[in-house]
């Protein structure tokens, strides 16, 4: 009797389960556009009323393409866009989706504003510091450049785990993830500011919030551009593009599947409608109004797939990016 | 008869023997003082950071993108709940296993065996139990990243610590106890049930509070099995909304728990998430120190009642 007892109260556990169910929409994936989606999440609820619930985790790009290809997630954060493994995975799971770019992040490079010697930097002086080859010879700055003192040169980057990373490798060194290894990795950026606010011959590189967070006690580098222009990392920098080769876009990947859910529709268009006001409060910088309306443009019409065809790119415009046609 | 020189020689011994009980009593001090001091320093520091933002607003409100307005009320509300499953779990299974190994166990190599794995699970590590868990409650038997499944997980977590505790806890029982009810014709059940446990119950709660405090902490497993980050509700109570959810439609919500939303503020560029950190970290003592206390009480009244 009391068997059957306990068999009746699991049984409608789980019934109970199944038929209940509120507006749900699960996103997951990169930690550098959290700061973004959670502020689009929580003004999105507020907008709502809390009749639908949204949940955001950071399970990193690579994490959150996982769970999304599997079908577990309606929307995946990602710092890089979509690699040809992750496309396979995901057509693999029948996983259609539209790739839209939301913001942008400016890497930013640091030294210690006791650094009297360094404004400015060129790509092939960056490269120059990090590329594999550097590793064990340019030890000082003097290797770098004979211009500069003959000080230990202190690197700081991220960890080889993030898109941060993925992007700079490429950018300088002209291939994603390599780089030397003899740097202080950290995957808390925090550390990172620490490491190169205490020490006067240090050099890293993060996102630009941490820096804008921290301007007291960094020095920002300014970047040479193709065009030969020394430029200052700021928001207005980027949105003119002139802040190259280190401004990179960052996405949102809506499965199309969830696009069927009204919940998920209006969320997104939320997102591209008051996603560049609140990118700015994140310190992250916004696209263009032209790039957000045309990428709103690109989600109605459910144009599925990605503009990189699993590749990673360097300096590509948003607005072009945009105007492509996606691969699947 | 003892000559004078004898006697000065004896005293010589005495006083070398007590030196080094004094050197004995210091190094013991200074040891206690590493742990101790170590733990009121980082204490104290989080304290004067984290107590001035201490308010009702923190307690009652979600995470946000504004420092000044982020609360902790899905992270307290996530561990209380992902800790109670944890506790109805693992309790019962850990004591019976314990009951068993002691009392019923036959004593031969298997149980050997048995007895050794159970001491090495204590060591391992606890993002291994998380890796364990995703495929077990997550995907096989599709709990989802739900707080049954948290729950679960660091039960499996804290299961080596009870069934080691419930053992100790049984040995200190005198022999005379057991052999007593034994010799009055009771069967193993009748002892266990009326003497075993309630004499043990003291030194077994010990065990699970010591458990519980760590399971309370644990971050990794947690984030393995996907709990999240931003979660601005809570789930749904039993028989309220509608449709009304039933008694247990709580244990399959999303969920986020103290140490994750504390970590997340951490990696933030901006200074006035890591004072909320720092808040959510005294809160979070605060939780354990009280777990501890209750348990401290419990057991006092407990062995009040025992007589032997």
């Amino acid at each position: 009797m009391k068997s059957l007892k306990i068999a009746a109260v699991v049984a409608s556990v789980f019934a109970a389960t199944a038929a209940y169910a509120q507006a749900l929409i699960k996103i997951d994936g990169s930690s550098t556009v959290f700061p973004v989606t959670e502020a689009v999440a929580e003004d999105f609820q507020k907008a709502k009323k809390g009749s639908v619930r949204v949940t955001v985790g950071i399970s990193g790009t690579g994490g959150g393409f996982k769970k999304f290809c599997r079908g577990e997630t309606d929307i995946s954060d990602a710092s890089r866009p979509i690699l040809k493994k992750e496309m396979e995975d995901c057509a693999k799971a029948g996983i259609k989706y539209v790739e839209l770019p939301v913001a942008f992040d400016a890497l930013t490079v640091v030294v210690n504003p006791k650094n009297s010697f360094i404004n400015q930097l060129t790509v092939a002086e960056l490269k120059k510091m990090w590329e594999p080859a550097a590793q064990g010879k340019i030890l000082k700055w003097k290797d770098v450049n004979p211009a500069w003192p003959d000080a230990p040169l202190k690197l700081f980057g991220p960890g080889a785990d993030s898109g941060t990373f993925d992007y700079f490798t490429e950018a300088i060194n002209g291939k994603s993830k390599s780089s030397r290894g003899d740097f202080t990795a950290s995957e808390d950026d925090n550390v990172l500011v620490q490491g190169v606010s205490r020490d006067n011959n240090a050099l890293g590189f993060f996102g630009f919030a941490y820096y804008d967070e921290n301007k007291g006690k960094l020095k920002a580098v300014q970047i040479v551009n193709p065009k030969g222009k020394a430029v200052t990392p700021s928001i207005d920098a980027v949105m003119a593009g002139e802040y190259e080769p280190l401004a990179r876009p960052i996405f949102i990947y809506v499965s199309a599947k969830s696009m069927d859910k009204p919940e998920v529709r209006e969320f997104v268009e939320f997102y591209l409608k008051e996603g560049g006001k609140l990118a700015k409060e994140v310190k992250y910088v916004p696209l263009g109004a032209a790039d957000y309306k045309h990428a709103l443009d690109n989600f109605s019409k459910k144009k599925t797939g990605t503009a990189f065809g699993g590749e990673a790119e360097v300096g590509v415009k948003v607005s072009d990016l945009l105007k492509r046609n996606p691969k699947e | 008869m003892l000559k004078p020189a004898d006697l000065a020689a004896i005293r010589a011994i005495i006083t070398r023997a007590k030196r080094w009980d004094l050197f004995f009593s210091l190094l013991g001090i200074l040891s206690l003082m590493v742990g101790v001091l170590t733990f009121t320093v980082l204490f104290v520091d989080m304290a004067i950071q984290g107590v001035p933002r201490l308010s009702m607003d923190f307690f009652t409100s979600f995470p946000s993108r504004r420092a000044e307005h982020a609360g902790i009320l899905s992270a307290w509300v996530g561990t209380v709940l992902v800790m109670l499953v944890t506790a109805l779990s693992a309790v019962p299974l850990g004591v019976a296993a314990g009951v068993y190994l002691e009392e019923y166990a036959p004593k031969n190599w298997i149980t050997d065996i048995i007895e050794i794995n159970i001491s090495n699970l204590a060591g391992i590590p606890s993002i291994v139990y998380g890796l364990l868990a995703l495929g077990l409650f997550v995907y096989y038997f599709g709990f989802g990243q739900s707080v049954l499944s948290a729950g679960l997980t660091l039960a499996l977590l804290i299961l080596p610590v009870i069934i080691v505790a419930t053992r100790e806890a049984i040995r200190a029982i005198p022999q005379s106890i057991h052999e007593g009810s034994y010799a009055c014709g009771a069967t193993t059940w009748q002892t266990v049930s009326d003497h075993i446990l309630p004499y043990s119950s003291a030194g077994i709660l010990t065990g699970v509070i010591i458990g519980m405090a760590r399971a309370i902490g644990e971050t990794a497993p947690i984030i393995t099995i996907g709990a999240l980050t931003f979660i601005a509700f809570l789930p749904t109570a039993p028989f309220s909304g509608d449709p009304p959810a039933g008694l247990f439609d709580w244990i399959f919500a999303p969920f986020t728990v103290m140490p994750i939303q504390m970590f997340n503020w951490t990696s933030r560029p901006e200074a006035a998430f890591s004072i909320n950190a720092a808040a959510a970290g005294f809160v979070l003592v605060f939780m354990t120190l009280a777990m501890n206390g209750l348990a401290i009480y419990v057991r006092y009244r407990l062995r009040k009642n025992i007589k032997w």
